[in-house]
């Protein structure tokens, strides 16, 4: 031990141990020190379906733009996190048009399934799915009554660094969460404002006196399949709910 | 049972066994490469997509799984309930069912582009997935039957295989209800969300485990030249019209709930008359073949005595529980989901649209390659180890026997 009496030895190790451990947890004391998603806030949209535009498709094409999610011409296989829906009612011939997304249920059955918990709901409501440890099981796509997931069936290039894609796992509407985050708006719902009816408006649920509040305390909003009590966080209006 | 019966390895060294394990080898190393072909080119070369999510590797793995818990039902007959006719059977119960297990999960892996992903699953639990619960199952399942094996194999440890036993059966029994709820659990979706999915889904394990033990033990005993009595034939015919039965009678109870809610009129419409290939499946696959045909030939008077009905009955009940549960899986799938009941719906994302799914070949190697692997594990072992009775002939297993009378 270079003559060196032990205590001083023991303290070097100690020394040492503790830096290693101190660099080790710094990361980690870094992340829990950052902002994460607010709980008081739940974030939603709520969709007019009376200012809807059945041949308007520019939501669907700014969150294509926006989170790079393009095809390959193969429409079964293709992923689609935003679609128009054309509706019609057989007794009547009245027809509607209006997008469907991931709803961002509140009780999502999605998460609940997900063997790994690769599908998570945020503490603002916002569901997403983590790339890094989603299997590809599809179980999240048998269990949503929305249609509001896809499975990426092709190795992926370009893609957007907030928006991460991969070949063999699912992806859904991540109501443009990056946007949110930076205190702006989804893309779709920018897009439909400033290229289409203004049908879709987002924003805090909770907030009593924000848009959506507003409109659903005025008018009288519904969900799809509110029979199945998930709670959606999209809200729809003047359509056959 | 008049005398103990041993348990001797087969030679294996015959033409017939070493092709049979080349071919199930050659079917096993191919569906590793189909499944590198699918990876390698992507996911779309399957006939799986964003509405037909689960398909042929599905079909078949659930199968296999489920058959596995399923074949333990006789070693559960004899360990657990002591039926001691059961008991030369009870290693070859076991390891059909470690292998039929095996076999389906390597569907499950290969199907999600390797073992990496397992080893996610098993890293990641969400305990309230019934996915991610019925992987706890499997390997409980597995563990539990390895031991009980074990408890049969090694003489000093006999004592323990009542107990073994019995953990081995209750973990089979929570593979099959957690397969079903898989589905039972699924709100969603109008073809499934039904508490009758569980019970059905014991049945069918224990309908096409049965069916598969009596197959592969007719064989082994054929091509090994061994004794197979009139006495445990019909025992195991017994057990099958059985099971056959209860099949049968879950599958009227899931489709009259179906029928008196007006609500799934839709589906039922679809499944039992308007499906195209999966009416067809339905009523000629699942209840004609799986189901009437099968009863017929175990009751009948004048097949009952042949073993060839009895075989026939067999494959017939494989046949019909593929198909039973492609109509579950790919025929639930197929029907629409409703999203605005009463509407008339469409939209570039097949919203309303009955879904079409048509099996690829590397999806449908992929698949049999789990079955080739199931079997693979129980020819070998059978030649290394002592899973297969010398003789179940009547003489050495009815305890009433009396040799033919001379005059």
């Amino acid at each position: 031990m270079n003559g060196q009496p032990m205590d001083k030895v023991r303290r070097k190790v100690l020394a040492c141990a503790a830096a290693t451990a101190g660099l080790v947890l710094a990361p980690g004391v870094t992340l829990l020190a950052a902002q994460g998603a607010d709980s008081k806030k739940r974030w939603g949209l709520l969709i007019d379906a009376s200012k809807c535009a059945k041949d308007c498709e520019v939501c669907v094409v700014a969150c294509r733009d926006e989170n790079g999610w393009s095809g390959h011409q193969r429409p079964a296989t293709d992923p689609q996190w935003i679609r128009k829906v054309n509706l019609r009612d057989p007794a009547t011939g009245f027809t509607w048009s209006l997008p469907v997304m991931c709803q961002h249920c509140t009780s999502p059955p999605c998460v609940d399934v997900c063997p790994t918990g690769a599908s998570f709901k945020r503490a603002d409501g916002i569901v997403l799915v983590d790339k890094h440890i989603c299997i590809g099981c599809r179980y999240c796509m048998m269990a949503c009554p929305y249609k509001g997931r896809s499975f990426v069936h092709e190795k992926i290039t370009n893609q957007k660094p907030y928006a991460p894609r991969g070949m063999g796992t699912v992806e859904s509407c991540t109501m443009c969460v990056h946007r949110i985050d930076a205190g702006g708006v989804p893309a779709c719902v920018e897009a439909c404002a400033s290229q289409g009816g203004g049908a879709i408006i987002s924003g805090d649920l909770n907030d009593p006196s924000g848009d959506i509040a507003r409109e659903a305390a005025k008018y009288g909003v519904g969900r799809i399949r509110s029979d199945l009590g998930l709670e959606p966080g999209v809200l729809y209006r003047g359509a056959p709910l | 049972m008049s005398r103990t019966i041993a348990l001797r390895e087969i030679k294996g060294r015959s033409r017939g066994y070493w092709l049979g394990l080349g071919g199930l080898a050659l079917l096993a190393g191919s569906a590793v490469a189909a499944t590198f072909y699918i990876e390698h080119n992507g996911l779309h070369v399957t006939g799986m997509n964003n509405q037909i999510a689960w398909g042929m590797p599905h079909v078949i793995s659930i199968f296999l799984i489920l058959a596995g818990a399923g074949a333990f039902n006789v070693a559960a007959f004899s360990a657990v309930f002591g039926r001691t006719v059961h008991a030369p059977l009870a290693r070859l119960s076991g390891l059909l069912a470690a292998a039929l297990l095996f076999g389906g999960l390597s569907v499950v892996m290969l199907d999600l582009g390797g073992p990496q992903r397992l080893l996610v699953a098993m890293s990641n639990f969400n305990f309230k997935s019934t996915l991610a619960s019925n992987i706890l199952r499997y390997i409980g399942f597995l563990i539990a039957v390895t031991a009980f094996l074990w408890t049969l194999m090694e003489p000093r440890m006999n004592r323990y295989s009542r107990g073994a036993g019995v953990v081995a059966m209750l973990l089979g029994l929570s593979v099959s209800t957690g397969i079903g709820l898989v589905f039972g659990f699924l709100v969603a979706r109008e073809a499934y969300d039904s508490a009758v999915m569980a019970p059905m889904f014991v049945a069918m394990s224990s309908s096409f485990g049965l069916a598969v033990f009596i197959l592969v033990l007719a064989g082994a005993c054929s091509w090994t030249g061994r004794p197979l009595g009139g006495f445990i034939v019909g025992r195991l015919r017994n057990l099958l019209g059985i099971f056959a039965a209860v099949v049968l009678y879950f599958t009227t109870v899931q489709h009259l709930a179906g029928l008196y809610a007006t609500e799934h009129h839709g589906v039922e419409r679809f499944i039992l008359m308007e499906g195209g290939v999966h009416t067809f499946l339905f009523w000629a696959g699942q209840v004609m073949v799986g189901g009437i045909l099968p009863l017929f030939l175990v009751y009948s008077p004048s097949a009952r005595k042949s073993r060839r009905a009895l075989l026939a009955a067999a494959a017939m009940v494989i046949i019909g529980g593929l198909s039973q549960l492609y109509v579950i899986i790919i025929g639930g799938q197929a029907y629409p989901l409703v999203l605005f009941p009463g509407m008339e719906v469409s939209s570039s994302f097949f919203d309303g649209a009955v879904n079409p799914y048509t099996p690829t070949l590397p999806e449908t190697v992929l698949s049999l390659g789990g079955a080739a692997i199931a079997f693979l594990i129980v020819a070998v072992a059978m030649k290394f180890l002592r899973f297969l009775p010398e003789t179940l002939a009547d003489a050495a297993l009815d305890p009433h026997y009396r040799p033919p009378s001379e005059d």
